[in-house]
């Protein structure tokens, strides 16, 4: 009997288990914040909401156990009070539903992609079981990292019910600047900027840390030009691409509109809708027999694309 | 002796003709496939203790498409294959069970692509970890996983491993640091997972596929992170009168907000084994010492470095001494990364543990590990990634000595066992191999064992890459058909 035949024995985790059950087509639902994203979910699916809650807080191991119901607006109130936060972007979701999307945060350069921050999942499988993946710890290569293959699966591999998480500490000083100066040269100047967004004119750079680091990266960027302190990030446009960062200085080619981009990472938001990007064949390939694998009978949030395996 | 009698042995013996193998040798050539005794010899072996391997022909392809030519000729065969890289892993994972074709990706070793710009680099699997670095240094970057062997061992084998090292503290290990590889499934189809852009298209294959071990395919290509040298470093070394004070503060570190880039204890068994190594005036009086790296911008580090000296003596520092000069940092870490090495002076052998436990449970840990050792009359040494709660035990001894082999794996299994009772897992950088399948089911469920066996599948319907490997063999029952695949007498 392994360790992880506890979650087994955990009420909820059991409750929601056996609420999925082992057939019929179910879906998760969060706070519906990206409920439309790849694929409409087939109608007469069965919709659940996760688990919500704090299960456990370790301050001083930097971890934290969540449902994946809990709020991630809740989640970082929670870690406030101890000086700490979480990488995943709060956009008025779950933390359940920001792990099954897999989009990072505007401060992705700075502080990581979401994978990077899940330790552990708990997930119901399309038959209904608990199982436990990765651990709960920061540093394991215990079997293989099945926790990364469900960030961004769109729960369609199994339904997310718990994570455990990477915690960070907050930093004592943050702030927004505004520049003309070129966003590469900004790049190539500060040494771990959080964001630095870039609208074909402008740049906006976030920078934190101890006060007197962010003091000295202002003025190195000062004797290139001139810096207007904002309260905040600039407004992103609706939609979302991502693409390699060295294609961010040749958006004038594509049909993007109004935009804000991600120096150094690749995102984009704008105006106008990424055109349906091309999959690779022999990924395709794998995704489908994934697909088989874990949820056979296509009963887990049916009508999401996630892997194009139709 | 033995390792040198194995060897005469093997070469005595002569392989029987296999077709396999000239097929192999029409599609790379006579000198890039080698069946003689000494090179399966020597390719059946990794840094590891165990001593089961059997390698079949091995294969040094020079390309994407000679790796495909190999894994379709072993389709055609029904055979299977291992990939190799430096052969430095401590888990028995590039150990060859069942005679299969082994793929040194050695002659794959060329740094394709450096983008400065937006922090890429282009590399194929058979770079050396250290040389990667060395060609980013100039240009004021590093590629940050930093294993003890990283002057030997590659960047496929750090994949495969998903490798950490001293500064993955602050870093991540290798899985934050690769954005796309190309890989070579096991029936020949090539894939590009993960990818350039931050969120590729469909499943984080890429993520799966990192620390697989070999058994989901071969990466032939692999897009890193590149990381820029801080401007500023700050090297502290505390000593302490117990081990259990530098654990605690190590915890009290993490607890007070800060994460240092790295943060290693020593005990002092070797502590002065090292000192007498590299003399880099390690204090051999203390009982425990504790090495701790801060990096960024000037005045962060200046503080971190500060509040670290405080927490030190708080916890009962005996002494704190900070590195003046880049050389002196140098040595400090050569000690470290060279503390393997040091260890001959004490025993002619050695086998090392890696087990990760909560950071607050260090202490507690440490001192059971040490009742171990002491139960089995062993000689225990400690070196480990503290700050990540990363132990790696030491048990010294000599395997000549009749059953202390035994003795050496009933205790590494009571310390698997009393990691797991503290909350920790069975590997935080070696990997599963061989060495610890028969434990997995100690801290997973069969059903989780299932899933992760599901996901093997979907790369490797046919178990035929590295198979009986990681999972344990009752949710692996595919690999137990590939390793019987072997015509009988050929590979003995």
């Amino acid at each position: 009997m392994g360790v992880s035949d506890n979650a087994k024995a955990d009420p909820v985790l059991s409750n929601f288990a056996h609420e999925v059950g082992p057939s019929q087509p179910i879906a998760i639902e969060g706070k519906r914040t990206r409920w439309n994203l790849n694929g409409s979910l087939e109608s007469g699916a069965k919709v659940l909401p996760a688990p919500s809650g704090i299960v456990e807080y370790k301050p001083e191991e930097m971890i934290v156990t969540v449902r994946a119901g809990t709020t991630v607006q809740d989640l970082n109130s929670h870690l406030a009070s101890h000086q700490q936060r979480t990488s995943l972007p709060d956009r008025g979701g779950t933390v359940g539903g920001a792990i099954a999307v897999g989009h990072n945060d505007l401060h992705h350069l700075g502080r990581g992609p979401v994978r990077d921050a899940v330790l552990q999942l708990r997930y119901i499988s399309s038959e209904g079981r608990v199982i436990t993946c990765g651990g709960p710890v920061v540093k394991n290569v215990t079997g293989f990292n099945l926790h990364k293959l469900m960030v961004g699966s769109y729960g369609t591999l199994g339904l997310i019910a718990e994570a455990t998480l990477r915690t960070n500490p907050i930093p004592s000083e943050q702030t927004w600047v505004k520049t003309t100066i070129d966003p590469k040269l900004i790049l190539s100047i500060l040494l771990r900027p959080s964001a630095v967004l870039w609208d074909g004119t402008a740049t906006w750079v976030h920078l934190e840390g101890y006060l007197a680091d962010v003091d000295a990266q202002k003025t190195a960027l000062r004797k290139y030009g001139t810096l207007h302190e904002e309260d905040s990030a600039p407004e992103l446009p609706a939609c979302r691409w991502s693409l390699p960062p060295a294609d961010l200085f040749n958006l004038d080619s594509l049909n993007i509109g109004r935009f804000v981009a991600s120096i150094g990472v690749g995102t984009v938001w704008a105006e106008h809708p990424q055109p349906i990007r091309t999959p690779d064949k022999g990924k395709q390939l794998i995704e489908k027999r994934m697909k088989q694998q874990f949820d056979p009978e296509n009963r887990l949030n049916p009508g999401r694309l996630v892997g194009n395996w139709t | 002796m033995s390792f040198i009698n194995n060897l005469k042995n093997a070469i005595g013996r002569k392989a029987t003709p296999d077709p396999f193998v000239s097929d192999l040798t029409s599609a790379l050539s006579k000198d890039r496939v080698r069946f003689d005794a000494t090179q399966r010899f020597l390719h059946s072996h990794d840094a590891s203790v165990f001593d089961e391997g059997n390698a079949g022909p091995v294969c040094f392809p020079t390309s994407t498409q000679e790796v495909q030519e190999i894994m379709k000729i072993a389709k055609t065969h029904g055979r299977s294959i291992v990939a190799r890289g430096a052969g430095t892993g401590l888990a028995g994972g590039a150990i060859p069970l069942g005679a299969p074709a082994v793929i040194a990706m050695t002659k794959m070793n060329k740094i394709l692509e450096v983008d400065i710009d937006n922090r890429i680099a282009w590399v194929e699997p058979g770079v050396i970890n250290l040389d990667l670095s060395s060609h980013l240094g100039v240009d004021g970057y590093h590629f940050a996983p930093d294993p003890s062997s990283q002057q030997v061992c590659t960047i496929g084998g750090n994949v495969a491993n998903n490798s950490g090292g001293p500064h993955c503290l602050a870093y991540g290990v290798t899985d934050a640091h690769v954005l796309a590889l190309e890989v070579v499934l096991p029936d020949g189809e090539v894939a590009v997972i993960g990818g350039l852009d931050p969120e590729p298209l469909g499943l984080d294959l890429r993520g799966a596929f990192i620390g697989s071990e070999g058994t989901m395919g071969i990466t032939t290509k692999i897009a890193v992170r590149i990381t820029k040298n801080p401007p500023a470093v700050g090297t502290l070394l505390l000593s302490f009168s117990s081990m259990r004070a530098a654990a605690q503060t190590v915890s009290a570190v993490i607890a007070a907000g800060i994460v240092p880039a790295a943060m290693e204890v020593m005990d002092q068994r070797i502590t002065k084994a090292v000192e007498s190594f590299v003399g880099a005036g390690y204090p051999t009086d203390a009982a425990a010492v504790l090495l701790v790296e801060v990096e960024g911008l000037t005045d962060g580090v200046a503080i971190e470095a500060s509040r670290i000296r405080d927490i030190g003596f708080e916890q009962g520092a005996t002494g704190i001494r900070v590195a003046e000069s880049d050389h002196e940092r140098e040595l400090l870490w050569k000690g470290r990364k060279t503390a393997f090495g040091a260890i001959a002076q004490i025993a002619p052998d050695y086998y090392l543990h890696d087990t990760v436990v909560p950071r607050s449970s260090l202490a507690d840990v440490l001192e059971k590990v040490d009742e171990v050792a002491e139960k089995y009359g062993l000689i225990v040494m400690n070196v480990f990634h503290a700050g990540d709660g990363n132990l790696h035990p030491l048990l010294l001894f000599d395997v000549r000595e009749e059953g202390m082999l035994e003795k050496v794996h009933a205790a590494g299994a009571e310390i698997m066992k009393i990691s797991l009772e503290a909350g920790g897992v069975l590997s935080g950088e070696h990997g599963i191999g061989i060495e610890k399948q028969a434990y997995m089911n100690q801290l997973f469920s069969d059903d989780d064992l299932d899933h992760q066996n599901r996901l093997r599948y979907a790369f490797d319907p046919d178990c035929r890459s590295n198979p009986g490997k990681v999972l344990p063999s009752g949710h692996s029952c595919a690999d137990i058909q590939a390793l019987k695949k072997v015509p009988e007498g050929i590979w003995g």
